[in-house]
């Protein structure tokens, strides 16, 4: 079973790291000042976890050489190297059943969950002292999949197979930055084998105490009068309750887990690029607002909703973390 | 009372702060190029400038537009007194009902400004953000095409 | 008095314009069928319904169909002025309007220019010589004699009289003739690229959509409904929106829930507040909507019988689907509606503004001619969207607000939830090949929900079925031959020696639907044309041949003819993963010839299509404006593209789940193909063809083939998406 499991994520996490093709990359790499060729002749440039990979093109055009952060700057070498590679031991939550120690292998192994949510080492290898406790990728943070997990609403496996399969859960948000592409690719894996990484995962994050969700809303609008403000114009038509959104069953901002995260990061991320499902696939859409809101702008509007739908204290820095974000953005 | 910098001149609205630019400009100020087409960010039929920059009027706040300048495609030109890309979407006739078009123009108009001779795919990837449903989009590629070649 | 402009007559001024323009009796319903006339003439024969001339010398021209976006108000103005012998300048065009203009039924179905432009052509070349006679009478010399141009009548000793001067010596009031001659093609507008007189306005802010008006007084309107059709509200907090800023009033009846304020934010504002209220289920949706069509009670109607083959078996068999697809405008559906002294007038971009009235006219329960319905564009519609339920929503709310002009503006969440769709649909084609590689036999059985719930009645508008008490909406009915519905179509053009074809009507709609840009003829089209290759390479046959084998219409022959040898057929350069199609039809079998050929690139590894040259070749008999059908065919093209790649309407079971361009994306512009030619083949000798459908099956088709040829895999289900092509590959 686990033998057949593995064969077919292999499968998978090759077809991954190729096919991201629909997730057209938002800045074109020096080398491809088209912008990503000409229709027609391949070489398009797609962002992954990985990197910058280029679509293979049936046309006589070469594309230009992948980008890749290193070690996986050549594509062949990419299953052998996660082969190779020494894989942090999972951690094992108690209670758990075959499905979810399969569910362990997949995300450990070749689910690759640690290449973005495990701390890397110096060496610019996951660290195994601290499986899934949370990291950077491509500009975004990936959030611990643990106990310190700061969901504010507990992922149910249910939750969380639907979220890995769809790219959205009702119960806490849509998959954004290169979890979306990461769930689109599961949404063509095996069930079972989604399922039981679901298994996993939800039993490793769960913990009591957990924070229930709240939404403040006077009180964040008297700290923060000028995202209110923001909120009320640009978000609130489709984030609050009675819009188009909401009543389809989206998740109230609350629930979601970015707005609880120990940095401003991911939230300043969704704000400044969006959520863009891949050209002519179904999906949540979200325009990015970098051109419309200034830093000082998304600053505030970045505060307001940390104040309103959080119970952890303000985010410290947020202009740089803004600064930071803008680094990446176009 | 806010003050906009709109057109080449300045307007005092009384909408309040938190009211999308969009409204602002159909409803208070009457004009009509910028067009409801979501109320989503999600089709750039609002399209307007904020300075250079294309955005989407109906998620922009009044209150969040501060000293920069709004352009709309009044600001391009008159029916009588076209500006270059109204007179390039007119060369081509690029629009069969017309309602994407003013957001389409404006689109097109920030793209020439950041990048005055843009390649094919540069022209397709700016103007991903708005959609356009009678399939008129090859006259507007020629269009934005024609635009880039006929100003310096 | 001088005729008024046409901004004047499609914006303010409205009143001055309606008396200044009083109808003659009789000028707008006909008054019996006139044999030998063309067009919309046979039922209304009266010239003055469709041509007045001032003493300014301005020609009004009226006509019954709408602009929607399709160009038509500029190839009417040039038939017009083209048979009159006058400056396009000259003339105005008044399009649909219940208090002034001829009832020409809906604008649909690709019949403006064959109804509306030959009986303007024809009214037009009758008045040109009523205009000759006129100048003979008064210059005592025979009319043979006389010539026209520039919007005069002239002698040959050079004398010239303009039309203006003989306004008052005409009379038009009479029934057209059908044998006056026609001004040859070539000395006029007719046949040249005319600049469309709307675009202008388009570009710059111009008052040009109904979305756009803005009379005196008005008010900003919003209807509260559930998220979808075949949903409903629970308790709303009516007290709470009416204590928000800036509402006027909170209009209930029965169901029926609006909300108006002062400004449009603020009625936005408190729709929202509204809709915070819980909905449910009210409706049974299938899942599997294919399986359920072959399952539900239908209408079995055979439509065409040559019988059955000699040889025997079918050699070869298929079955095709469609998914709800949706009209999708780009603008909401909007209507202004205006109470006042008993009058209601309605602003409204309906596809039929004669029978919108009948049915507003009972929805708010005052008599037909105290209600008027002005046609005012609204973005593209592609069919029976949601502009008529808008416009009785925007009525109702007008009735309870007497004396101010009503702006009621749906959201995009609205227009997706509760707009009619294209219906979904299932096609099973079987055929026999003879040794000689020849069609021997062929069958195809259509099944399909209906394609017309057009309202004329107040129980098909969404407000009629929630007043209290409720309208009845009639049965659908299915269209029957030649134009057909789910069916239209579905008769092959090619030349077979026993074929049968049954149309299976299903009248229940467990989504709601009605008329989508060519009806089943997408569909229909799709399959035959599909299956046609499929055949094809069991006879080892080039496809562009096989089609040729089977096609006896000359004229047919020409277009495939063109577009294969346009597309470079012949010599296309074969490689691996890139493919070419071809796809052809004669829209209803007697519109428009439209064939296109495309090339398609599949990326192996995710399936993804990129679609590279396309190429069309369209006859629509004379070509009034050349341009005008390349821009109509370019579209059908991008748009049957766009349904045909990646259109399908989603739902579970509380409700629709396509509510915006996230949840229901259509083509954006890094997917579009690399180039699109289309080639008029103008036929100055044969009558108007409609065009406007005739892109979207043929294109279907080609995709498909296209498909097939670079993957050695059919896909008969639509949409062809990249996982099904990544699916089929392997």
């Amino acid at each position: 079973m686990a033998g057949r499991a593995t064969r077919s994520l292999l499968s998978l996490t090759i077809a991954a790291s190729l096919a991201l093709g629909a997730d057209a990359a938002q800045a074109p790499p020096p080398s491809s000042p088209a912008g990503g060729g000409a229709p027609f002749a391949g070489g398009r440039p797609f962002a992954t976890p990985f990197g910058v990979i280029y679509s293979t093109n049936i046309t006589p055009d070469r594309p230009p050489p992948n980008h890749l952060i290193p070690p996986l700057g050549f594509r062949p070498l990419l299953a052998s190297w996660q082969a190779l590679s020494p894989r942090p031991t999972s951690p094992e939550p108690p209670g758990l059943d075959a499905a979810g120690r399969r569910g362990a292998e997949l995300v450990a192994g070749l689910g690759h969950c640690g290449s973005c949510h495990t701390p890397r080492n110096s060496l610019r290898a996951e660290d195994a002292d601290r499986p899934l406790a949370g990291a950077m990728a491509e500009g975004w943070y990936a959030p611990p999949l643990q106990a310190d997990s700061p969901a504010p609403a507990p992922w149910t496996t249910d939750d969380l197979e639907t979220y890995l399969r769809t790219g959205l859960s009702d119960h806490h948000q849509a998959a954004a930055g290169p979890m979306g592409a990461v769930t689109r690719e599961l949404s063509q894996a095996p069930e079972e084998e989604v399922r039981d990484m679901a298994i996993y995962l939800s039993a490793l994050m769960s913990r009591a105490n957990r924070p229930t969700p709240v939404d403040q809303a006077a009180a964040a609008a008297r700290a923060w009068p000028q995202g209110a403000q923001i909120y009320a114009g640009a978000c609130a038509s489709c984030h609050d309750a009675g819009s188009a959104m909401r009543r389809q069953g989206r998740p109230s901002l609350a629930v979601g887990t970015p707005l609880d995260e120990d940095r401003a990061t991911d939230v300043i991320m969704i704000v400044l690029e969006g959520l863009t499902p891949p050209e002519g696939k179904a999906g949540p859409y979200m325009p990015p607002f970098a051109d419309s809101l200034t830093d000082a702008q998304v600053v505030q509007l970045t505060a307001y909703l940390r104040a309103r739908f959080s119970r952890e204290r303000p985010w410290k820095d947020i202009p740089g973390a803004v600064r930071t974000a803008r680094k990446g953005a176009p | 009372m806010t003050i906009l910098r709109l057109n080449g001149s300045t307007r005092s609205v009384v909408s309040t702060p938190e009211t999308p630019l969009l409204y602002v400009l159909r409803d208070e100020l009457g004009l009509r190029g910028a067009k409801f087409g979501c109320g989503l960010g999600q089709c750039g039929a609002c399209t307007v400038l904020l300075d250079d920059r294309p955005v989407f009027s109906c998620l922009t706040t009044l209150g969040s537009v501060g000293d920069r300048a709004v352009t709309t495609v009044e600001g391009l030109g008159t029916q009588t007194a076209p500006g270059p890309m109204q007179r390039a979407f007119e060369a081509e006739q690029a629009a069969q009902c017309g309602y994407c078009i003013a957001g389409m123009v404006m689109r097109a108009e920030g793209l020439l400004r950041k990048t005055p001779k843009p390649s094919e795919a540069e022209i397709r990837a700016a103007l991903a953000p708005n959609l356009c449903r009678c399939g008129t989009h090859m006259r507007i590629l020629r269009a934005v095409r024609h635009a880039a070649e006929t100003t310096s | 008095m001088s005729a008024p402009s046409r901004r004047m007559v499609l914006g303010g001024g409205a009143l001055t314009v309606f008396f200044a323009l009083a109808v003659p009796a009789g000028a707008q319903e006909g008054h019996g069928a006139t044999a030998g006339l063309p067009g919309d003439l046979k039922r209304q024969p009266r010239l003055d319904s469709w041509i007045r001339v001032g003493a300014d010398g301005r020609i009004t021209v009226f006509t019954g169909k709408a602009e929607l976006g399709q160009g038509i108000k500029t190839a009417l103005l040039q038939v017009a002025a083209h048979e009159l012998d006058a400056p396009l300048a000259q003339v105005d065009l008044i399009t649909a309007d219940t208090g002034l203009t001829p009832n020409e039924g809906v604008t649909a179905g690709s019949h403006s220019m064959q109804d509306s432009g030959g009986a303007i052509r024809n009214a037009a070349a009758n008045v040109r010589w009523l205009l000759i006679e006129a100048a003979a009478r008064r210059w005592s010399l025979p009319p043979a004699g006389l010539t026209t141009g520039l919007g005069a009548v002239q002698a040959p000793d050079g004398r010239s009289l303009p039309y203006g001067a003989l306004a008052t010596a005409l009379d038009l009031a009479i029934d057209a003739r059908p044998d006056v001659p026609f001004r040859p093609p070539g000395r006029g507008p007719v046949g040249r690229d005319v600049p469309r007189i709307d675009i202008p306005a388009k570009l710059a802010g111009g008052a040009a959509y109904v979305q756009d008006f803005r009379p005196e007084g008005l008010v900003h309107a919003r209807v509260i409904r559930g998220p979808s059709e075949g949903t409903a509200l629970g308790e709303v907090d009516i007290a709470g929106a009416r204590a928000m800023p800036g509402v006027i009033a909170v209009v209930r009846k029965g169901r029926f829930l609006a909300v108006v304020a002062e400004r449009e934010w603020q009625a936005i504002q408190a729709q929202q507040r509204l809709q915070t209220a819980p909905s449910h289920s009210t409706a049974q949706r299938p899942n599997d909507i294919h399986a359920w069509l072959l399952a539900a009670p239908a209408q079995a109607q055979v439509i065409l019988d040559l019988g059955e083959a000699a040889g025997g078996a079918p050699t070869a068999s298929a079955a095709y689907t469609r998914p709800y697809l949706m009209h999708g405008s780009i603008g909401p559906s909007c209507a202004v509606a205006h109470l006042q002294d008993g009058e209601l007038t309605v602003w409204t971009h309906t596809q039929g503004v004669f029978p919108l009235r009948r049915a507003i006219a009972q929805l708010v329960g005052l008599p037909q001619e105290n209600v008027r319905c002005r046609h005012f564009e609204g973005a593209g519609c592609y069919g029976h969207n949601g502009a008529d339920d808008a416009a009785g929503d925007a009525a109702l709310i007008a009735m309870a607000l007497p004396g101010r002009p009503v702006r009621m503006q749906w959201m995009r969440e609205q227009e997706h939830g509760w707009e009619p769709l294209g219906s979904a649909m299932v096609t099973h084609l079987s055929a026999s090949l003879t040794p000689e590689g020849r069609v021997g036999s062929w069958r195809h059985d259509v099944w399909s929900t209906p394609h017309n719930t057009r309202p004329q009645e107040a129980g098909r508008l969404i407000a009629g079925a929630e007043v209290d008490p409720p309208f009845a909406a009639p049965p659908p009915q299915p269209i029957p031959m030649p134009e057909g519905g789910g069916d239209r179509n579905a008769i092959p053009l090619y030349a077979f020696p026993a074929a049968r074809v049954t149309n299976r009507f299903v009248p229940e709609m467990p989504l709601r639907v009605s008329a989508l840009r060519s009806l089943g003829a997408h569909m229909n089209v799709f399959s035959i044309e599909s299956f046609m290759d499929e055949l094809a390479l069991m006879a080892r046959a080039d496809p562009v041949t096989f089609r040729l084998t089977h096609l006896e219409d000359p004229r047919a022959r020409d277009v495939v003819a063109a577009a294969a040898r346009q597309f470079g057929w012949q010599a296309w350069r074969r490689m691996p993963g890139r493919g070419r199609g071809f796809g052809f039809a004669r829209y209803k079998n007697l519109g428009a010839y439209c064939a296109v050929a495309l090339e398609v690139e599949v990326e192996p590894v995710t399936g993804t299509l990129s679609v590279g040259r396309i190429v069309s070749a369209v006859d629509s008999g004379q070509a009034v404006s050349p341009d005008g059908i390349r821009s109509q065919i370019e579209g059908a093209i991008v748009q049957s593209l766009s349904w045909t790649m990646i259109e399908q309407v989603a739902w579970d079971s509380d409700q629709r789940t396509s509510f915006d361009w996230g949840a229901y994306p259509i083509l954006r512009f890094p997917a579009l193909p690399k180039s699109v030619e289309v080639e008029v083949i103008d036929r100055p000798t044969e009558p108007f063809l409609g065009t406007g459908e005739a892109g979207q099956g043929p294109t279907a088709a080609a995709l498909a083939n296209a498909v097939a040829d670079a993957t050695g895999k059919r896909l008969r289900d639509l949409p062809i998406t990249a996982e099904k092509v990544k699916a089929a590959i392997g």
